[in-house]
């Protein structure tokens, strides 16, 4: 059976004394569900800033992606814009995060028509990446990776997708649809 | 990625499809495509060779996936192919449009409705209304659910081609299904 990207990533544990940051020949170090989603604070223009308690209360799914412009991407987060009104049915936003500027950000959501915020891991470069693990030192890019964060901020689902692989949406979507069971299960059992 | 659904395919592809070839066909190619995506038109001569290669073997179906966001006329070619499709031309139309991918903007459909000799007037006011809206946004999603993340993706008997979409390399993906189907 061919295992769901949550399921995989529940089984790979990070490595006692490995750095986070993800090397070539390494297994994923993604902080993994049921971790408290690490606070950050980036640029999205050069005067406008986005925290992750900018959401509290809602759902946010983090997108980091390698790079603005990279073929792969583009359809990544093409596929994320159109989904948009299926995230906020279930109360969800999105924002992307990659280590580009935010000139290259804004230049890049314009021309793909963007309707949510691309943020920037400049400066210091990809120190938010490093942060949820799925920062790629060799590279100097983050993985492709997607993690789910719930109203109180803890990670719920999180995925790695090969690097050159656009993950979709539908694990997401899958995702997004379990917390809402779980929360009607909850609800009925209280 | 693939889902719980693991590219298998759950909405069937069943009457409210846009269907050719025999509903008992042994081999069910579906595709998820956009008007305006260059790669989509590429693949419908392909498809179109796969139609006259395989004959009564092959069953088609297409459904839309616009990228509405960077593709400025894709939703409307999409709107317009189903309106068309409506009064009974939708292949026609299909071929149209993929003929044309330059020129898919409100005036030059309204110029294709008109050599496919519709009712124009009914036609622009389902443009117009965008009657046909929710349901290409039923495609839409029932693609974005199995994992389509581009165009053009196939699904080959439920699923999902993961191959480049080649003449050869499709004839060869649809004939290892039906060999498999013989067994």
């Amino acid at each position: 059976m061919q295992l769901t990207g949550n399921q995989r990533l529940e089984r790979r544990e990070p490595q006692r004394g490995v750095s986070p940051e993800v090397e070539e020949g390494q297994r994923s170090t993604a902080l993994p569900p049921g971790t408290r989603a690490p606070y950050f604070k980036l640029h999205t223009t050069p005067d406008q800033a986005v925290a992750l308690d900018d959401f509290k209360g809602k759902r946010l799914i983090v997108a980091f992606y390698p790079a603005d412009w990279s073929p792969v991407c583009g359809d990544e987060l093409a596929i994320f814009n159109e989904v948009l009104p299926e995230f906020r049915k279930h109360n969800a936003e999105i924002v992307g995060i990659s280590v580009d500027g935010v000139w290259c950000h804004i230049a890049y959501a314009k021309y793909n028509k963007l309707h949510f915020s691309l943020l920037s891991d400049f400066e210091p470069k990809g120190e938010v990446a490093r942060t949820y693990g799925v920062y790629r030192k060799k590279d100097g890019f983050s993985e492709r990776a997607l993690f789910l964060i719930d109203e109180q901020g803890t990670i719920r689902w999180s995925y790695v997708s090969p690097i050159g692989v656009n993950p979709g949406a539908d694990g997401v979507l899958d995702a997004l649809e379990d917390l809402e069971n779980e929360k009607s299960q909850k609800g009925a059992a209280a | 990625m693939r889902g719980r659904r693991q590219g298998t395919l759950v909405m069937d592809v069943g009457p409210r499809d846009h269907v050719q070839g025999p509903a008992d066909a042994p081999v069910t190619l579906l595709e998820y495509g956009d008007y305006q995506c260059p790669f989509c038109g590429a693949a419908h001569p392909i498809v179109k060779a796969l139609q006259r290669q395989l004959r009564e073997s092959l069953r088609f179906a297409f459904r839309h996936f616009p990228l509405t966001t960077i593709h400025e006329y894709a939703e409307g070619a999409a709107e317009a192919a189903e309106s068309v499709g409506a009064q009974g031309k939708f292949w026609e139309m299909r071929d149209t449009l993929f003929q044309n991918q330059p020129a898919l903007d409100y005036g030059s459909l309204l110029g294709y409705a008109e050599e496919l000799e519709l009712d124009l007037e009914r036609f622009a006011t389902e443009l117009d209304n965008h009657v046909y809206a929710p349901r290409v946004r039923e495609d839409f999603i029932s693609g974005v659910r199995r994992g389509v993340n581009g165009t053009p993706t196939f699904f080959i008997n439920g699923v999902r081609h993961e191959g480049a979409f080649d003449f050869e390399t499709m004839l060869d993906a649809i004939q290892i299904r039906m060999t498999n189907l013989a067994a």
